[in-house]
């Protein structure tokens, strides 16, 4: 009987704001598995979308910065849980994504939601390895203290081992955790995890606006967060190596306009392994010192 | 006796009494010596790998003392050639060095540092002969503080496994360092003592218009006998700084100076793998709230502003003061800056010296034009200044509005922009109304509002009840358009290690 019955398709939305808006183009875009299969169609995001989410990562920053680094911890966790709950979803559309198998598939997903954990542990103790209280020269009370910069743009990874998802958690989780908020943009041919993963976001807590997810052309989103002057940082973890809008040269002289915070990609994308341990490096970059100063005594 | 000294203070108290009425004391002079500064060469070459040597091309330039125009002498204008050997001596010195254990390196260090403070009397006046800051600032602020850097930094250089970078965090290799001219020596040393520590080996570059302690420093390099090529001086324009940070050979670029050449600088390095840290302009703002203690708070203004004639990226040039007190407040300062004495930076009762170039003076004349063109109302002191060199009053405009050019633009000079605000929420508002994100001063006797200012704050060093402090232990870097990167303390070790 099951057999017979049709299944409903999902139509994939941008995640923007905490809401899920399909692209103000009304367009969309095939995306297919690996072997060419067509799967869904996509929303073809657009500068306009992208500047919008920028919009909602603005207005999310001071909520989420100003809340306790506990309560960022609780609320990240939050997330890990829901992402236990969805772990077949999620399983099936990595194994899609990136041709393999659904137990490889399976063990990339329970990487990226160990991962969402170890980032989610990490709110609150950053702060004691980033900052400092400084013995100056004189009568002075002097204490640094790591800030978030604000609105970061992630260019989603686009290959790798793991790329599609625990590649995704590696670049958002550790941005949010320093209390940033996200734009990103979604790996342009394997975009429907992290579309996904809005859902997954909007149920869990988070505030609307802390994480923003774009999917469709690189060319088009990417470029226009490297040159936006309200981000503030800009990992282009994904950023297509070659020449033109979108490339990492590319985006990079954008970024140096606002004098924005670079994480720049690594030089062989296709080979990272995104299930290497990631150490703080992305969970330091888009932080700022901030050094307080006042005399002391009596 | 006691009698006598009753007489004395009778007599004292008829002299004061004697004294023009509301005029000031006019101090004898108090010059320092020049010739303390020593023997200035009329022309001067690169230091590459150990030695002076001359520059490959035939262009020099002159530097001339602010404070008379007159040329003190030429330097080299470094070509891509100078660069090239440069490059490669700090190239060729950095296996020996990097693998030098960090016991050795620190011994290196410290003998620089002492060396520094024996012969810190000769730096402050040359300092102040070639940049025209008063020599009691040179004395007193810079040349303290470039000793206790290369002591603070000799110090990590054995202890880096314990800076939170993980276990044997490794140098980059030679770093291309450009450095302005508003503390010539004191930038130096933020640059070479943190990257000499870490192991790596540096060709700096230092101002065109203040060389002299720079190429004095090279000296010291050669006195405490530290490995050839391990610090090499290029001098020259631009062009020398744009030709080293684009070396191919030179793994990490360190630059302090403007917002525009930064911006130049990280466009020039995009898609490299150069590490790169920058520290740019500011548009501080200095906040007064109406619980500050006025007297108090007029030193931190002055002291915020007319600091090396303004010359300061982290100077608190917008001057934020609660509405209710303007007028207490600004008749406290200007009878403050009615007492500034500008003039000859070589006497030690100088508050205020010479502007650093005829370029910078244009400047700043062309933004306080511009700030009396927008309206704003200018006042500055009546005082007397010198016939030759290069001179600006501190100057105070009030009656400033957000838009205006002086409340957005760095001026890099001794002008203070006076602006207002009615409520902590619109103080915080305005101050974070800037690309820039260096400094901030907070003036107010309430500790639950001065943390919450300083929370909300946009910059990366944030001062209250003071302003313009600095110790090689603290780091110091800017937010947004500031640039990246901080410089001091241990978070001023990331800028040279592969992590």
């Amino acid at each position: 009987m099951s057999e017979t019955t049709l299944s409903v398709f999902k139509t994939y939305k941008l995640y923007v704001g905490g809401k899920f808006p399909r692209s103000e183009s009304g367009r969309v875009y095939e995306v297919s598995d690996s072997k060419g299969q067509w799967l869904a169609n996509a929303p073809l995001g657009t500068r306009k979308d992208t500047r919008d989410a920028v919009q909602a990562a603005r207005a999310a920053v001071k909520g989420w910065a100003g809340t306790t680094a506990y309560n960022r911890g609780q609320v990240l966790y939050r997330v890990a849980e829901m992402l236990q709950g969805r772990r077949e979803q999620f399983a099936a559309e990595v194994a899609l994504a990136e041709g393999i198998g659904n137990k490889k598939a399976a063990a990339l997903v329970d990487a990226a939601i160990d991962r969402w954990v170890w980032y989610a542990g990490w709110t609150d103790k950053v702060a004691q390895i980033a900052g400092s209280s400084n013995p100056v020269a004189g009568p002075f009370f002097n204490l640094s203290t790591p800030e978030p910069s604000g609105v970061i743009g992630v260019v989603a990874p686009q290959s790798g081992t793991g790329f599609s998802f625990l590649g995704l958690v590696s670049v958002i989780a550790p941005a949010i955790a320093a209390g940033n908020t996200v734009v990103v943009a979604a790996a342009a041919d394997a975009p429907l995890p992290a579309l996904s993963l809005g859902e997954v976001l909007a149920t869990s807590d988070l505030p609307g606006g802390v994480v923003n997810l774009i999917s469709g052309k690189t060319a088009d989103i990417a470029p226009t967060l490297a040159s936006h002057q309200d981000v503030n940082g800009l990992d282009l973890a994904g950023a297509i190596a070659a020449e033109g809008p979108g490339a990492a040269v590319e985006l990079e002289v954008l970024a140096a306009d606002t004098l924005k915070r670079v994480i720049r990609p690594a030089a062989d994308q296709a080979s990272l392994d995104w299930t290497n341990a990631p150490g703080t490096e992305r969970l330091l970059s888009f932080l700022e010192t901030k050094t307080v100063w006042h005399p002391m005594g009596i | 006796m006691a009698k006598n000294k009753q007489a004395e203070n009778k007599q004292a108290q008829n002299q004061q009494a004697e004294a023009p009425k509301g005029g000031l004391f006019t101090y004898a002079p108090a010059p320092e010596s020049p010739a303390a500064a020593g023997e200035i060469a009329t022309s001067y070459g690169h230091f590459i790998g150990g030695e002076f040597v001359d520059s490959s091309g035939s262009e020099a330039l002159k530097t001339v003392n602010p404070a008379t125009e007159q040329v003190l002498a030429e330097f080299a204008q470094g070509t891509d050639e100078d660069v090239e050997r440069a490059v490669t001596a700090a190239r060729k010195a950095f296996t020996d060095w990097s693998a030098l254990p960090g016991s050795e390196r620190a011994k290196y260090l410290f003998r620089i540092a002492r060396i520094i403070q024996e012969r810190s009397r000769e730096l402050a006046v040359l300092e102040s002969i070639d940049n025209g800051k008063p020599i009691r600032e040179t004395r007193d602020v810079d040349l303290p503080l470039v000793a206790a850097h290369f002591f603070y930094y000799a110090g990590w250089a054995d202890k880096l496994d314990f800076a939170g970078y993980g276990a044997n965090p490794k140098p980059l290799g030679v770093a291309g360092q450009v450095i302005p001219w508003n503390f010539p020596l004191l930038m130096l040393a933020w640059k070479i003592a943190p990257a000499l520590a870490t192991g790596n080996t540096v060709v700096l570059k230092p101002a065109e218009t203040t060389p002299l302690t720079a190429l004095r420093f090279a000296e010291i390099c050669r006195q405490a006998g530290l490995p050839k090529g391990v610090v090499n001086i290029v001098t020259g324009d631009g062009r020398t700084g744009a030709a080293l940070t684009a070396h191919p050979d030179v793994n990490k670029v360190a630059f302090t100076g403007s917002t525009p050449v930064g911006r130049s600088i990280a466009r020039q390095l995009a898609g490299s793998r150069k590490k790169l840290s920058l520290e740019l302009g500011g548009k501080a703002a200095n906040i007064v709230f109406d619980d500050a203690p006025i007297d108090q708070a007029v030193e931190g203004i002055v002291n915020g502003i007319f600091f090396n004639q303004g010359h300061v990226c982290c100077a608190g040039s917008r001057l934020l003061v609660q509405e209710s007190i303007q007028d207490e407040l600004l008749d406290a300062l200007k009878r403050r800056m009615g007492t500034l004495r500008v003039g000859d930076p070589l006497d030690k009762n100088t508050d205020i010296g010479a502007i650093n170039s005829a370029a910078q003076l244009a400047r700043i004349t062309e933004l306080s034009a511009a700030g009396e063109a927008e309206g704003a109302e200018r006042w500055a002191p009546e005082c007397e200044l010198p016939g030759a060199g290069y001179w600006f009053r501190p100057t105070l405009f009030t009656g400033v509005s957000q838009a205006h050019r002086i409340a957005r633009e760095e001026i890099f000079g001794p002008v203070l922009s006076v602006l207002t605000f009615r409520t902590p929420t619109e103080a915080v508002e305005k101050a974070n109304n800037t690309p820039y994100g260096l400094s901030a001063g907070i003036w107010t006797e309430k500790g639950s509002r001065i943390l919450w200012m300083a929370n909300q704050l946009k910059a990366g060093v944030v001062w209250a009840n003071t302003f313009n402090k600095f110790d090689p232990t603290s780091p110091f870097g800017g937010y947004k358009e500031s640039g990246y990167g901080r410089e001091g303390g241990r978070h001023g070790l990331e800028a040279y290690l592969d992590v």
